[in-house]
């Protein structure tokens, strides 16, 4: 009896013991790690590594960063595994707190420690000087290859990001001294300015001798946005860069990054729950739920063909034109995500799925890959249940011209138009 | 600024008139003044009658403790005090202003420089605790502190005293000056020696108790700055760890540092009152206690009010620093 109910216990309590073997392993765990990244002096042959692609400029390859918590393991990154090609954008979505923003600082080697650690994977990156390495197996030390010079990041949080006792002027020439130790004071404040007017800020000496907290939170994030190409990086990425701005600020800012991407020919990293940004932006599109990645591939593929049913019910509860005309509410996919520390043996979506059936509840469904690319983590692709003649999901027929809309929406140049700009200015 | 201040000193007069009436009022509610401690043993062997001690107490206006009686009290003490004469004290037979002026240096110089020691010891600790979360050295230090803060004064200064004066011998155990010492009255570096030398062991003890306090609030708030998103951005941009911490973290943690310990300040003058009794030094706070054991009415007015004006000013010093070292906040008022 004692025994089932420990099998059967709900995940909400812990008994003192339960919680003080959980610390007391917790302590050693992340112990271990701390020490393991805190190493000086480390021969660099330890985390070089070989790009299986050239063309790509990152590859993430099973990716685990976990969480040890009080309450157990989270498992935010639970295998990830996706590239990102020279020059191109690849989105990042999903719902809050499916492992996002977790997956972008691992790369930056930027999680939480000593409670987030990655666990496993690697992420192989090749620097400008031709060197690859592998991020996952860096020493802290090391890090200052990467960050600010190959890959920079833009953050969530346009307002809290910045130093609010430092001068903008001060913030943006740090990140340059750094690297060019070379460049007098001068010189560093000249680029500095030359940032500051390149992310469209007119009034830029004023703004130089401002502090963070003189600007609105779209010029906050522009300062971020020059802060973050000041080293000229080759990969930026952007973790959900417009959540906390209102929506004429948000189209200027994914314009203004597409803008200085082409400038300095660098690829991004984009995140966002939002798949109308995405598909005016990027090129592949990678769907995660519950630290996995569900689908991933072409944009084309993804919007006219998705194959996941989580990423269909993205799809259906983006709001659209549609839903505006026909007054019809807007769809949410019913449910939750799981608890990210007691992940089940099956499908993480399966309590959610219209589509599930027998299997889904048994196992965790590997990778069906379709063309180009295309992959989808779900039970309905396997040959094996062909003869089960399973429905597939698929995009109701006035979703796929909205799609079809959405991403006619981007156009040359990459401008996001919003739908008032369209009406009001089209004809 | 200077208006701010003004308005800021117009609201201090206020604060402290309230507490003045307050600490009137509390006082002449004291079970025994020194009238009564005095006369006590005379009224029991019967060489004062009652009627007589009323009689003296009426001389010194302390027979009336009704309350219109306390009021009419209050308004003669706070008149005098307007002109600066904090009353006679009659336990040690002067001026109340002048007994403080006179053994207030001893008590500012002992806590200020157990408070230099304690900010170049607890504030580094604390942020490599915190820099350092959840380490050996985090745990330790946590735990010593928390300590040395949870011991009794009286009970850390006896384990210092039996310690290092009684079995080691290498302080005095008590007093400000050597008794058996005479040194020549040119000699003023014998002098200053000597009464150093007395004066080690009540800095360490005060030292020792306020530590615990300033290193945990250092670590609590560095804590807290090194979780923020602008660390995040720090170390983002490539900047070395060193930097990180040193430039970044500590300039903010400086901020709630700065004022609270520039607040701080006023207080060095009120003394330590257990410290400083038991180790028998002669300062503002063994005098304030005996005063108060001894129902010493004029005395304790006098020396309360004293640390209302300190706590006062250490406030508005508090928030003036904030201006000083935070960008975000500005006196315009
Ligand atoms: N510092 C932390 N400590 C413990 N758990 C964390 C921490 N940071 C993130 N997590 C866990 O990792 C999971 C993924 O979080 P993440 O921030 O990556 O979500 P996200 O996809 O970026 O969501 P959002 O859209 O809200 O930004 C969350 O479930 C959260 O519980
Ligand atoms: S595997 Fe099953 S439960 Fe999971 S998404 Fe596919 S159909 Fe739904
Ligand atoms: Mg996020």
């Amino acid at each position: 009896m004692a025994k089932e109910n420990k099998k059967t216990k709900n995940t909400q309590y812990l008994t003192i013991k339960e919680e003080r073997e959980i610390a007391k392993s917790n302590r050693k765990i992340m112990k271990q790690f701390e020490r393991a990244k805190n190493r000086k002096n480390v021969d660099e042959s330890e985390f070089t590594t070989q790009m299986h692609d050239p063309r790509n400029v990152i590859e993430i390859d099973n990716l685990h960063t976990y969480f040890y918590t009080d309450v157990g393991t989270t498992k935010a990154v639970n295998g990830v595994s996706f590239k990102i090609p020279e020059g191109k954008i690849v989105g990042v979505v999903g719902e809050s707190g499916c492992g996002k923003s977790v997956t972008s600082l691992s790369v930056m080697q930027l999680v939480q420690g000593p409670v987030g650690q990655i666990v496993d994977g690697s992420i192989r990156y090749t620097t400008s000087e031709g060197k690859c390495y592998d991020i996952a197996k860096m020493p802290r030390d090391e890090m200052r290859r990467i960050r600010g010079k190959e890959i920079a990041m833009i953050f969530q949080e346009p307002m809290t990001s910045l130093n609010p006792v430092f001068k903008i002027g001060d913030q943006l020439d740090e990140a340059l001294a750094i690297f060019e130790p070379k460049m007098s004071k001068n010189e560093v404040k000249a680029r500095s300015i030359e940032m500051l007017e390149m992310v469209g800020i007119a009034d830029q000496e004023k703004i130089y001798h401002n502090y963070p907290h003189e600007l609105s939170g779209g010029m906050r994030q522009r300062v971020m946005i020059a802060m973050a190409l000041i080293c000229n990086p080759r990969l930026i990425i952007a973790d959900e860069p417009t959540t906390a701005l209102d929506v004429t600020i948000q189209a200027q800012i994914l314009e203004l990054l597409l803008e200085v991407k082409n400038k300095i020919n660098g690829s991004i990293m984009l995140i966002t729950h939002d798949l109308g940004v995405i598909a005016g932006m990027a090129d592949y599109v990678v769907v995660m739920y519950a630290g996995k990645i569900v689908e991933a591939g072409d944009i084309h593929d993804i919007f006219k063909n998705p194959k996941h049913p989580y990423t269909v019910g993205l799809m259906r509860s983006l709001p659209s034109l549609s839903h505006v005309v026909t007054g019809s509410r807007l769809y949410s996919i019913p449910g939750q995500v799981p608890s990210p520390v007691n992940l089940p043996d099956n499908c993480y979506f399966c309590n959610r799925c219209e589509y599930s059936f027998d299997i889904c509840m048994e196992q965790y469904p590997p990778d069906y890959y379709f063309e180009d690319n295309h992959r989808a983590a779900c039970f309905l692709y396997d040959e094996k249940y062909k003869d089960l003649d399973l429905i597939k999901p698929e995009l109701p027929r006035n979703l796929t011209d909205d799609s079809e809309s959405i991403m006619a929406r981007k156009i040359p140049q990459g401008r996001v138009v919003l739908e008032s700009e369209t009406d009001g200015f089209g004809g | 600024m200077v208006k701010y201040i003004l308005k800021r000193l117009g609201l201090a007069i206020i604060i402290l008139l309230g507490v003045s009436l307050l600490i009137y009022m509390l006082t002449m509610a004291m079970p025994a003044d020194y009238i009564d401690n005095r006369t006590a043993a005379a009224v029991q062997s019967g060489q004062m009658t009652p009627e007589d001690v009323l009689r003296l107490k009426e001389l010194y206006g302390l027979a009336d403790k009704s309350l219109p009686g306390i009021l009419k009290g209050y308004a003669s003490w706070f008149s005098n005090a307007l002109q600066g004469d904090l009353g006679f004290s009659f336990l040690y037979g002067r001026p109340v202003t002048q007994v403080i002026k006179e053994y207030v240096w001893i008590s500012f110089f002992i806590s200020l420089i157990a408070y230099v020691i304690e900010i170049i010891i607890a504030i580094p600790m604390g942020i490599r605790a915190a820099v350092n979360q959840y380490s050996g050295y985090d745990y330790t230090v946590s735990v010593f502190s928390m300590m040395a803060t949870a011991l009794p004064s009286f009970f850390l200064a006896a384990l210092l005293m039996n310690f290092f004066s009684i079995n080691l011998g290498w302080f005095p155990l008590q007093g400000l000056t050597t008794a058996t010492k005479i040194f020549h009255p040119s000699d003023k570096w014998g002098i200053f020696l000597d009464k150093a030398w007395h004066l080690v062991l009540p800095i360490i003890t005060l030292t020792l108790l306020s530590i615990g306090g300033l290193m945990r609030y250092t670590r609590t708030n560095m804590l807290e700055v090194m979780n923020s998103d602008y660390i995040r951005t720090a170390r983002a941009k490539g900047l070395p760890e060193k930097k990180v911490i040193n430039k970044h973290a500590f300039r903010n943690t400086f901020i709630p540092l700065v004022t609270t310990l520039s607040g701080m300040l006023p207080g060095l003058f009120s003394g330590a009152m257990i410290t400083e009794t038991v180790f028998s030094i002669p300062g503002i706070g063994s005098m304030a206690l005996r005063a108060t054991l001894q129902g010493d009415i004029p005395f304790v007015m006098g020396y309360n009010m004293f640390l209302a004006i300190l706590t006062v000013i250490g406030y508005l010093i508090s928030d003036l620093m904030y201006a000083v070292v935070d960008p975000r906040v500005q006196i315009s008022k």
